[in-house]
């Protein structure tokens, strides 16, 4: 085992773990030497990040409408009022700043004639607040992020090390674990600090518009630990993933006038949102298409054998899509060869994003169950849940979280080292030892079992596909957990057959697989209790919303293998809930 | 369809013949993953996005290096498939190359903002005016992806180990055709030098596989008249401080962003 002293890790480099990397490195200068480990399973500028297509919201033009306020109702309201309202006031104010600031260090934001920033509309929005380069804006925010990162001197790349646990003794963070792909090397990483920022888990389900890298680690390091997780049943479909696989065309679309057609060549949404139409929130509008499908307006694909409906974008005209959308009319012909300037493309939805996540305080503190936070540790981005996003995130308002809680987490891990001046932790040998053997001993050297990975992978993302998704039922959700519990079991007898030390994919997913297991059964178990419809958890024999009952965040805990729920309330300080209308 | 896939286990090095099932639009990631998934657990090689943003999955497809999840067998016209490591790279396992190299030489260019007052980069009271016009001069540079499928097509950085190569000449390109860097200075010294801009012998195959158009042999270009440029003036008015001299205005044909079907004119084929 080798020993890797640092000041900070962080674990993640996506929009969140790079800002936060940065937020430290700048706010040193070198006064401390404050050394930063970036910890990443894969390459730095490979996160998911990257494929953040439509926007990013912030308030750039009060004098044209917008306001601090309007934002926050906008996210509230999308939300279905579980957001912590006191988390999302200041996050509106924050995302104005990141927004100029990466502009600074490069992001090529689509401009006005006269040089200032554009923004567009969006689900949800009601202002065009949707800050956008071209349809690529995850992506050239990472590049901006990443260059402006290797600016800095007092920090170390860990490309390919795959973190496999967070450890914490007595309420005191005391550092990760993790393997050395390229060697297979047993690495323990000491710091005074530990940031995760890994993303969501959208690699649950077959249909996604995540990254393979998407296996919700961090949350499952955190759950290990003895960690809550926050809202986890809350999962995002986006409306318009790309039959067969899921990828994502943005929802930029149709903030740029896209129309949704089923298979009479009718507009339904008018039934679903009539004021809004296509721009209502990804919740609501997933439901229409899979409403559409469910009662035979839906179109058969041959090919797939899925139902879908059309995303007609042949209006906006060939100049509008090139200027604005040309990386959907790439995707279209690469993938399917469509081209949207003459054709429809046909999309359902798509699992995007993890509204739950580590349970966090409004600094982005990892939070225990008792609800003080953990000595030295923060998460941010999605990873993390504040609450700002609450039952359903709006479109445009993931990467901002991103970049906004970087900087906030940035600046209070730089706070909490200048002004407490932690020491390194002593070394926690049992923990690790027990790690290096579960690894290394009870799933790489495993010689009997005959499990496979693969095949466990694809039965739970069946599982998860078929009964835990945009609408759910007390029985289906039943029938999910059982089989989780199943594929848990068996997971204990796998076997590998890579016995390999350099880049062993199939222990990594071995190991990625048991997290995904257990952030299944939180989300399925979560549901199942949940008997109210709200934002993304949409039950079709509980359809009304809940608030005597149900205004409240969910707490998943581990013990004893199985997760344990309670419940802690929202923080509510600005609006009451009312009805949600579109 | 047959598939072989060119192995290397450390010490060893071997074709193995793979058999699976595609359809024209089965893209060459799919089988990849299929074959983890269903033939062969130890096959090694490196994916992520699935839709060409993260560029983890570049390898060399039937010759030509590509990212295998954005190359379908149909366009392939073939039915035998033949996968390999990404060339002028360090194999470590199967498809897995050694990137170390890489990423050092993108960050030998300073590929960051420059400003000549660095606190402009700190605070953000309001945005640097760009226009739509001068986003064009830059944006199309900025596409790049880091998957360095441009290298292991490129005939200078098989021969010479010190060219910096077509990746970070475009980068430092994209910088410096950014209005608001200021930077050109900083950087001359890496660019122009015997294994810099002037090692480019200009065989344009960085742009013929590169899976974005960013068109890398066209900043090299750009690069070589900005340095000419730079140098004459210098000759010339040493008075004048350099960086004034750095002309900004977009070049007088300024690349649109690329179009979809990008297909290299001149150069090799």
């Amino acid at each position: 085992m080798e020993t890797l002293d640092y000041d900070v890790a962080i674990v993640g480099t996506g929009l969140a773990g790079l800002r936060t990397a940065i937020e430290i490195l700048r706010k040193d200068k070198g006064r401390l030497g404050v050394k930063v480990a970036v910890i990443s399973k894969i390459y730095l500028m490979r996160s998911h990040s990257v494929s953040a297509e439509g926007g990013t919201s912030a308030v750039l033009y009060p004098e044209e409408g917008d306001s601090f306020e309007l934002m926050a109702w906008d996210t509230i309201k999308g939300s279905d009022f579980l957001a912590d309202q006191d988390a999302v006031w200041r996050f509106v104010h924050l995302a104005t700043q990141e927004i100029r600031l990466i502009e600074r260090w490069g992001v090529p934001w689509n401009r006005r004639e006269d040089g200032r920033i554009e923004q567009r509309w969006f689900g949800g929005l009601s202002f065009p607040r949707a800050t956008y380069a071209q349809d690529k804006t995850g992506f050239f925010e990472m590049r901006a992020l990443y260059d402006t990162l290797l600016k800095y001197d007092n920090w170390d790349r860990f490309d390919e090390n795959f973190v496999t646990s967070v450890v914490i003794e007595n309420g005191q963070f005391k550092g990760f674990t993790a393997i050395d792909l390229r060697t297979g090397n047993f690495r323990y990483f000491r710091a005074k600090a530990g940031v995760i920022a890994t993303g969501g888990a959208g690699q649950l389900y077959r249909i996604t518009s995540m990254a393979a890298s998407s296996t919700g680690d961090g949350y499952g390091i955190a759950y290990n630990a003895g960690l809550p997780l926050k809202d986890m049943e809350f999962v995002q479909f986006h409306p318009t993933g790309l039959v067969p696989r899921g990828l994502l065309i943005t929802e930029a679309a149709r903030g740029e006038g896209a129309y949704l057609i089923n298979k009479d060549g009718e507009r339904f949404m008018k039934r679903y949102a009539p004021s809004k139409m296509e721009l209502a929130p990804r919740d609501i509008v997933s439901r229409a298409i899979m409403k559409e499908i469910m009662e035979g307006r839906g179109i058969y694909d041959e090919h797939s054998g899925l139902y879908h409906v059309w995303l007609d974008m042949r209006h906006l005209g060939k100049e509008r899509i090139e200027e604005k959308l040309p990386f959907i009319r790439e995707i279209g012909l690469k993938y399917l060869g469509i081209d949207i300037v003459d054709q429809p493309l046909p999309i359902r939805p798509t699992v995007h994003y993890n509204m739950g996540g580590i349970h966090t305080d409004i600094d982005g503190k990892v939070l225990m169950a008792n609800g003080t936070p953990v000595r030295g540790l923060w998460a941010a981005g999605e990873a993390a849940c504040v609450s700002i996003h609450g039952a359903n995130r709006l479109g445009s308002n993931g990467t901002n979280d991103c970049l906004v809680y970087g900087y906030i987490v940035g600046n209070d891990v730089y706070n909490y080292i200048e002004r407490e001046r932690p020491q390194y932790p002593d070394q926690p040998r049992t923990a690790l030892s027990a790690e290096e053997d579960r690894i290394f001993g009870r799933i790489l050297g495993r010689e009997s079992g005959g499990e496979d990975v693969y095949q466990l992978r694809n039965e739970l993302k069946d599982t998860m596909e078929r009964y835990v998704h945009v609408y759910r039922t007390g029985s289906e959700l039943e029938k999910a957990v059982v089989k989780i519990k199943e594929l848990k079991e068996r997971y204990k007898n796998i076997r590998l057959t890579d016995r390999s030390r350099t880049f062993n994919y199939n222990l990594q997913h071995a190991l990625e697989l048991g997290f995904m297991l257990d952030i299944a059964h939180v989300i399925a178990q979560g549901a199942l209790l949940r008997t109210e419809s709200r934002g993304a958890h949409a039950r079709l024999d509980y359809p009304n919303r809940d608030d005597e009952h149900w205004l409240k965040h969910t707490i998943a805990l581990r013990s004893d293998g199985e997760p344990s729920f309670s419940y802690i309330p929202v923080r509510i300080t600005m609006w009451k809930p009312v009805a949600r209308v579109y | 369809m047959k598939v072989r896939i060119r192995r290397f286990d450390g010490q060893k090095e071997w074709w193995q013949d793979y058999e699976v099932e595609a359809k024209p639009f089965t893209t060459i990631l799919d089988i990849l993953n299929y074959i983890r998934e269903n033939l062969d657990h130890t096959l090694a090689y490196r994916h992520s996005c699935q839709m060409g943003s993260c560029g983890s999955c570049g390898v060399v497809i039937n010759g030509k290096p590509a990212l295998a999840c954005q190359t379908r067998v149909g366009e392939l016209k073939t039915d035998t498939l033949r996968i390999e490591p990404l060339y002028n790279y360090r194999v470590i396992r199967d498809l897995v190359v050694d990137l170390t190299d890489f990423v050092n030489k993108h960050r030998s260019v300073k590929p960051w903002m420059i400003r000549k007052n660095p606190q402009e980069l700190e605070e953000a009271p309001s945005e640097f005016k760009v226009t739509p016009q001068q986003n064009l001069t830059f944006i199309q540079f900025d596409y790049c992806i880091m998957c360095g499928v441009c290298l292991a097509a490129c005939p200078t950085v098989a021969i010479d180990p010190l060219f910096i190569g077509p990746q970070a000449l475009a980068q430092a390109y994209r910088y410096i055709a950014d209005p608001r860097d200021e930077g050109f200075e900083e950087r001359i010294d890496v660019l122009d030098d015997s294994h810099g801009v002037w090692r480019c012998h200009f065989a344009g195959a960085c742009s013929y596989v590169c899976p974005k158009g960013v068109d890398p042999a066209k900043a090299i270009q750009y690069l070589k008249k900005e340095i000419l440029k730079f140098r004459l003036l210098r000759k010339r008015k040493k008075a004048v401080p350099p960086a004034e001299i750095v002309q900004k205005e977009p070049p007088p044909n300024a690349p649109k962003p690329p179009p979809f079907d990008f297909k290299f004119e001149g150069g090799v084929e």
